[in-house]
This record gives structure tokens, C-alpha cells and sequence, in this order.
């Protein structure tokens, strides 16, 4: 059973309906199939009208959905051979950032991403996506492996942010953000990254810092949450939705900005609905990226990455 | 403020918000009551607690360099490029700031020498909406940089931000990676990259260029790290050590090499160029 967003409410209503008449006309002679398939139809006419026209405060809602894929959704269905890799060597192995090798359709990557866990017991193990300063130096571990034996890296970014604690603080946690964007930065091999939920600040810069960033149709990418922004700059955190407004963070305003340079199509109403058909559109968008990355020299990767940053919101 | 104050802070030119409106100053810290003249000729650091005031980026360069450097103009960049408005247009915010400042945003960058040795000096200043970092600070940033690397001299970064610029949204965190590079080629070219960590220096900030130096040096007291207090207390719902996320505390976990006096600064600045300077430093 799915759990419908506060705005899907009318298609909500919709399906109940259905649900009921279906129920009700269970062991009945009357024939109403057509009127079923006609109340479908306009369900998912509905669904699809509203999903065309989300707005920023809709979307961050989708992109953080409960039933959204998450990293481990995505190495088990649009991967194979993964190799789970852990700990930063140093201090400890952080749940919340994963990492290890793997392969997409048969080609070597290093997969990195965020963790945020499906239900209480798994969020409070992966600490609800948010890395502590030894995700962020696994993260950098696993890519500078990567970059020694030629693998390309695929990240899947999935935050809030990183972690705002007092022991992640007294172990560096802007440092291990800083140089984990330095070691994308420094990467002689191919990095494609995809926001593919939420985008949140450093934490998600950390991991996506690479020369091709990809994002989920309805995933938000951004320098505070709407929440933080709102009651900072509007001093209530009801004005969220304004405050999402404003920062554009959504997929479809950040490649007109050059933020972004690919947008992956998502199932109608939300990855979500039909997670399948989420990983298939990322896997072959992914198999695309690679192939074009495939074979360039370790200087001119490092340079395109170098340029697209530098160059960012100068035209 | 009187109206021969109000036209003076209007003209464009001259240093406004160093002039005291007043023979007498607080101390924020100890609340005590210090001549304003020597608060000045203490370097804003007060006589009575040695709390250190916040300064310009005049005031710091002056502090730093020898006389006769260059300050450099600042880079433009696109203005609003969100056309953001939140209770405030970000345009109507910028205009207030640089009523109020000598500089048209956040990050000045002088060329010179510390005690002869060749050096460029990245000053950002929380008195500009809090030395939030946005386009023209990454950029500043970056043209600091670039003069390091064309004078093959050291490049020392004075830090100060409540964090990244809000109105200026995912550009002001694309800023981060972008001054990250130049890090990287600053190293790759041999050159020192010295930070000073001065109050307060959070978020995206501490987060990119502000954690990367080659050597980082802390003002007393300074307010230094990732996450705000208010947020951290939010989330782990703890009171809070004593001293949290100020400079000593920093240097007791490892992230900073000293803490230094702002007297003692430009003394230990000069001592580590004459550690790191470059072999073939060009004027």
C-alpha cells in the first residue's frame, strides 16, 4: 500500500474509491468494469497531471518519500557483483555512506552513495543518510582506490546534509567535506554523480563534485533545506515553500542553471510508484554517461571537471 | 546617527565603518568601557579580556601586509542571479550592505609582502552580510588565487562566514568545489596556502577552502566549524561542551596548527613563509 503525499490527496480519494467499488461489486452480477476502467483512467490521468506540474515544495516531498529507492534498492537492482568496501581506516566505518565495487551491465565502477534507510530500525542504523566525518574519508579511501586501478566512480547522492553533532564536529567534519570534494576534484579516472533524492549542502557536494551530475526528475539539490533557508531568512520554518520557491532546487531549474547537466526520467508519480522503472531509466542513463567517458585522458578528465566548476554561473 | 555621519557613510569612497562615531567603545565580551583610541591602537583587541573584536578587511590587510600593497579591484559577477526575494529583495540586501561597507561584497584580496616576503592576503569580512560566501566571494577567491600563482608566492586566506549566501542558492554551494580547485593548483604549483581562521568561520566555508590550507592558524576565541550550535543542540538534543567550536577547542581535536594572538600574527606569518616561501619568489 502506498503512502499518498499531502497533494495527491484528490488522487487519493480516486483510488479509494475504486478500491471500494471493486470491493463492493465483489460477488455481483452487475457489470461495472467499464465504469472501473473509466475511474483508472482519470486516477491516472490525475497522477500524471500533477506530477507534470510539481512544484519545489512538492518535489522536496517526493524526493524525500519514504518509498523512495534507496542506495541499496539501487546496487541490488541496477547493479551486479557488489562488493561491499568499508571503513575509513582511521577511525571507524560509517553506515550512512556506502561504497564499494560493483558492476553496471558488466563495466567496473566504484559505487559510492548515501544511506538512508527504509524503515525505523534500518534509518537509525544508517543515521537517516547523514555521514559523519569517516563516511566522508571511506568515501575518499574507496575513490582514491578507484582512481589507482583505473575504475570509474558512480556516486548516488542521498542527504539531508551531513551530521550536526558534537563528536562528528571534534572529528572534523568540514575537513573530511573538504577533502572528499578535493578527491572528486583530483579523480584521473571518470565520476559521474546523480542526485537521485536529496541534494543537502556540503554533504552532498562532498559526493558529487565530479564532471557529469545527473538528477532524478522530482530529486532537489541545495545549499540549506528549505526548512533551514525559511526560518533563517523568513524566521518561521513555515515558509518553506516559499523558501524552495526561491532557491530553485529542483532538477528542472538547476540544469538551466549549469548545475546539472543530465535529468533522469522518473516512473509517473514518483520513483516511488515503480521503483523498477526508476532503476532501469538510471542504469541506462549511467550505461550512456560512462560509455562517453570512457577511454579520455586522466589530465582532460581533470580539467572538464576543473572548468565546469570554475566556470559555473558565469554565463 | 547624525546627519553629517549619514552623508559621510553615503560617499562612496572613505572608510566607513572603522570610523568611530565615538570617543568610547563596549567590549562585546567583557562589557567593559576602553577608550576607543586604544581599543585602535590595540588592534581591536580588547586591553582589558583580549577579546578580539571583528575587523575589516582594510584593517586586516593593514595589520598583515607591509605598506605599499595593492588592493586588488574585485571581480564582477552576475548580480541576483536567482532574482531571490524572501521578506527582502537580495538586491535591496546587497544595496543596505554596501551602504554600510567600503567594498562591494564579502572578499578582498591585497598583493604585497609580509615583512618582504612575497605574498597575497584573501580577506573575508563578516561585516558584509555576514562574509557569506556567493559568487563574487568564490570569485574574489579564485582571482586571489591566480595572483599567488602568477607571483609564484604563498597565498594567505583570512576566513570569516556564517556560511554560504542563502540568496544566491546552489551557485553559492557550487562555490565551494570551484575555490577547491584552485587549492589543488596552488599545491600541484608548489606554493604555501596558510588560513587563518578568524570569528566566526561555519558552514560551507569551514567546509571548502577554510579546512584545506597547508597550515591553518586560529584567532583566540574564534567561533570555528561545520554546524551551527542551535542546529547540533536541535538534533542530539545535548547540552553542549564548554568552549565547543572555538579556536582552543579546534586545536585540542587537531584541525587548527596554533592559536595566535593578532599581535603575534604577522610575527608568525612571516616565520612560516620563511619555512614555506617558494625558492624562486617573484616581486
Amino acid at each position: 500500500m502506498i503512502s499518498y503525499l499531502e497533494f495527491e490527496k484528490p488522487v487519493a480519494q480516486l483510488d479509494a474509491r475504486i478500491a471500494e467499488l471493486r470491493e463492493a461489486t465483489a460477488n455481483d452480477e452487475v457489470d461495472i468494469s467499464a465504469e472501473l476502467k473509466r475511474l483508472e483512467q482519470k486516477s491516472a490521468d490525475l497522477l500524471s497531471s500533477t506530477y507534470a506540474s510539481l512544484t519545489p515544495w512538492q518535489k522536496t516531498q517526493v524526493a524525500r518519500h519514504p518509498s523512495r529507492p534507496h542506495f541499496r534498492d539501487f546496487v541490488e537492482h541496477a547493479f551486479e557483483d557488489f562488493m561491499p568496501l568499508g571503513g575509513d581506516r582511521n577511525y571507524g566505518d560509517d553506515q550512512a555512506i556506502l561504497g564499494g565495487f560493483a558492476r553496471l551491465n558488466g563495466r567496473k565502477v566504484m559505487l559510492i552513495g548515501h544511506e538512508k534507510g527504509n524503515d525505523t530500525e534500518s534509518r537509525i542504523r544508517h543515521n537517516f543518510g547523514m555521514g559523519k566525518p569517516e563516511g566522508y574519508r571511506k568515501a575518499i579511501r574507496l575513490m582514491e582506490l578507484a582512481g589507482r586501478f583505473g575504475i570509474p566512480v558512480v556516486t548516488l547522492v542521498d542527504t539531508s546534509g551531513a551530521f550536526p553533532g558534537i563528536e562528528a564536529e571534534e572529528r572534523g567534519q568540514a575537513e573530511a567535506i573538504a577533502r572528499a570534494t578535493e578527491a572528486c576534484l583530483a579523480l584521473p579516472v571518470p565520476m559521474v554523480a546523480t542526485i537521485v533524492g536529496e541534494g543537502g549542502s556540503g554533504g552532498a557536494v562532498a559526493l558529487a563534485s565530479a564532471e557529469r551530475v545527473l538528477m532524478f526528475e522530482h530529486a532537489i539539490y541545495s545549499v540549506i533545506s528549505p526548512e533551514g533557508c525559511a526560518s533563517i531568512l523568513w524566521r518561521t520554518a513555515e515558509k518553506a515553500s516559499d523558501a524552495a520557491e526561491a532557491m530553485k532546487v529542483t532538477a528542472q531549474h538547476l540544469k538551466k542553471l549549469g548545475v546539472i547537466d543530465r535529468i533522469v526520467k522518473e516512473p509517473v508519480g514518483g520513483a516511488h510508484r515503480d521503483p523498477a522503472a526508476a532503476m532501469q531509466s538510471l542504469a541506462e542513463a549511467l550505461e550512456e554517461e560512462l560509455a562517453a567517458l570512457e577511454g579520455k585522458d586522466p589530465a582532460e578528465l581533470r580539467r572538464t571537471r576543473e572548468e565546469r566548476f570554475l566556470t559555473i554561473g558565469t554565463v | 546617527m547624525n546627519w553629517l555621519t549619514r552623508v559621510r557613510n553615503s560617499l562612496p569612497f572613505g572608510n566607513k565603518r572603522e570610523t568611530p562615531d565615538n570617543l568610547w567603545v563596549k567590549c562585546k565580551s567583557c562589557q567593559e568601557m576602553v577608550f576607543a583610541k586604544e581599543f585602535e591602537d590595540n588592534q581591536q583587541v580588547c586591553p582589558r579580556c583580549d577579546h578580539h573584536e571583528r575587523i575589516g578587511a582594510d584593517e586586516r590587510l593593514r595589520q598583515l601586509l607591509d605598506m605599499g600593497y595593492e588592493v586588488l579591484a574585485q571581480p564582477k559577477v552576475e548580480e541576483d542571479p536567482l532574482k531571490f526575494k524572501d521578506t527582502k529583495k537580495y538586491t535591496d540586501r546587497l544595496k543596505e550592505a554596501r551602504a554600510k561597507n567600503p567594498y562591494a561584497d564579502a572578499f578582498t584580496v591585497g598583493s604585497g609582502e609580509i615583512e618582504g616576503h612575497p605574498a597575497v592576503v584573501g580577506v573575508q569580512d563578516f561585516g558584509f552580510m555576514g562574509g557569506s560566501m556567493g559568487m563574487a566571494v568564490g570569485t574574489a577567491f579564485c582571482q586571489g588565487a591566480e595572483r599567488a600563482l602568477k607571483r609564484h608566492c604563498a597565498y594567505i586566506v583570512v576566513t570569516a562566514a556564517g556560511g554560504a549566501r542563502m540568496q544566491e542558492g546552489i551557485l553559492s554551494l557550487m562555490q565551494m568545489p570551484k575555490a577547491t580547485v584552485m587549492t589543488r593548483r596552488l599545491r600541484e604549483a608548489g606554493l604555501p596556502y596558510i588560513v587563518l581562521l578568524t570569528d566566526p568561520t561555519t558552514g560551507g566555508v569551514t567546509a571548502s577552502y577554510a579546512m584545506l590550507g597547508d597550515i591553518h592558524i586560529a584567532e583566540p576565541g574564534a567561533l570555528i566549524g561545520f554546524a551551527g550550535q542551535r542546529v547540533i543542540q536541535d538534533t542530539i538534543r545535548e547540552k553542549l561542551p564548554e568552549g565547543f567550536q572555538r579556536a582552543e577547542y579546534l586545536h585540542k581535536h587537531g584541525m587548527v596548527d596554533m592559536v595566535v594572538h593578532r599581535h603575534a600574527l604577522r610575527e608568525t606569518l612571516a616565520g612560516l613563509l620563511g619555512y614555506l616561501a617558494p625558492a624562486k619568489a617573484a616581486a
